[in-house]
């Protein structure tokens, strides 16, 4: 098997993210739920992992990282929180289901208003159209760090600066950004980083989180057994206990833990990089062959390791299946969750293939896609 | 005894502990302590310059410091 599905879940893991979880497994108790040497395993263990979450997007402050199922959760209590009746928000259409859900139900339920950033063909986005976009009651901007379909990145510097001078908030979806592309939340006035931990920080499913900027408050978005105050009538109000309600996923934070070790250990720049040559050699390798059509990649500030394509007029299902059935070669195909990103590049109909990489894979492995693709083409 | 207002800041202690070998160990809060956080640092009384060393230098979060009778 080929694994080229990275942008959905990185299979290919540092070893030591299954040891660290199977450690875990057989060693750890409850967090925060008691005093004994199998819960301060297990709160240890999710303790370095927030100090290893804030490293990463240089956030201000490890307590202010909060874990939880994965993006979509962390989207989700970012938008059903910060933002209400009455209060405008903006996105692009870049956006992930996960972003564009959450706010539609605001839209829908209370009355939100929102205002979404068009992508052009080329998968570019107008920065000053993003800046007139801006209202009185503008609270919230939730912007895809990446596409999950084209793998443009967006600048979010950018777009946090513009959004601080109209007075709102800015939260990035970072899933297919965090641990492959640099973010620094203090250099670059990110108020908030919607992670999740199974695709590039290499972690197993069910591991994600937010980090908060300093003076960002989100308020609980459920609420239970907290290990602490347990006579109070409320969930606890510090953080990260705030957002944390119920046992905590340690063992898959431990996971996570090791596998955001790897990526200090190799250095972000480095993973970029490599899984940039890998993108660059499939892209010009499938870019000749006739009937190939690369769909965006080249509209942001840079590129993760996705490379998205169609084959002539064949429905993108049919040559994911092709690639799987005929060369073991996993890829996913069809809408990807992005609709929005779909209609901006002519794909709703047919979808498109998406090739994503990641630094595990090799050269070997991207020629035989680009091998399996001619022959599909021809 | 010292007490901690988050189990953050008990842990921050529990890994400063490790890493640097300051006296005492994790308990269970007493209950005749009120503390934000359920978990509670102990070490004996001679140690007690010496941990309270270590969390100034290594600027470790804590709620109270007791005296507390053991049995």
């Amino acid at each position: 098997m080929i694994y080229f599905d990275n942008a959905a879940t990185t299979m290919m893991k540092p070893p030591e993210v299954a040891r660290a979880v199977a450690r875990a497994i057989d060693s750890f108790g409850g967090v925060g739920r008691g005093v004994h040497d199998a819960s301060l395993s297990a709160g240890l263990a999710v303790y370095r992992c927030r100090q290893q979450v804030a490293q990463l997007f240089n956030a201000p402050d490890a307590k202010r990282v909060a874990f939880c199922l994965n993006v979509t959760e962390a989207l989700n209590a970012v938008v059903s929180g910060l933002l209400h009746g009455g209060e405008h928000a903006i996105t692009t259409a870049a956006s992930h289901n996960s972003v564009l859900r959450p706010l539609y139900r605001k839209v829908d339920e209370e009355g939100s208003e929102l205002v979404i950033l068009p992508v052009a063909p080329d998968a570019s986005i107008d920065y000053d159209a993003f800046a007139s976009l801006f209202r009185a009651n503008t609270k919230l901007v939730v912007v895809t760090h990446a596409s999950n379909l084209t793998g443009d990145v967006y600048d979010v510097a950018r777009m946090a600066r513009i959004t601080h001078e109209h007075g709102a908030l800015i939260c990035i979806d970072a899933a297919q950004t965090a641990g492959v592309v640099p973010i620094d939340m203090q250099r670059d006035g990110i108020d908030i980083v919607a992670f999740t931990g199974h695709k590039s920080l290499y972690g197993p499913q069910g591991t994600g989180g937010v980090a908060l900027g300093e003076g960002i408050d989100l308020p609980w978005f459920k609420v239970g057994g907290s290990g602490t105050h347990s006579y109070d009538r409320e969930h606890p109000s510090f953080y990260p206990e705030r957002l944390e309600a119920g046992t905590l996923n340690a063992h898959g934070i431990a996971g996570l833990s090791a596998g955001i070790a790897h990526i200090e250990e190799l250095g972000v720049d480095e993973i970029a990089r490599q899984t940039a040559a890998l993108a660059d050699r499939f892209e010009a390798g499938v870019r000749g062959i006739p009937g190939v059509r690369i769909i965006g990649g080249h509209g942001g500030i840079g590129r993760t390791g996705i490379v998205a394509l169609n084959v002539g007029e064949i429905d993108s299902a049919q040559v994911a299946d092709a690639l799987g059935y005929d060369y073991g070669i996993c890829v996913r195909a069809g809408a990807h969750c992005a609709p929005l990103m779909h209609e901006a590049m002519g794909t709703a109909q047919q979808g498109a293939v998406r090739f994503s990489f990641s630094h595990f894979n090799t050269a070997e492995e991207v020629d035989a896609g680009i091998a399996a693709i001619r022959e599909i083409a021809g | 005894m010292l007490t901690f207002s988050t189990t953050s800041d008990a842990m921050a202690l529990e890994a400063a502990a490790k890493e640097h070998g300051l006296p005492g160990r994790m308990i269970p809060v007493p209950s005749e302590i009120d503390a934000g956080c359920g978990f509670a640092w102990r070490c004996e009384l001679e140690e007690r310059d010496a941990l309270l060393a270590g969390v100034a230098e290594y600027a470790l979060a804590h709620e109270g410091v007791f005296e507390v009778a053991m049995y």
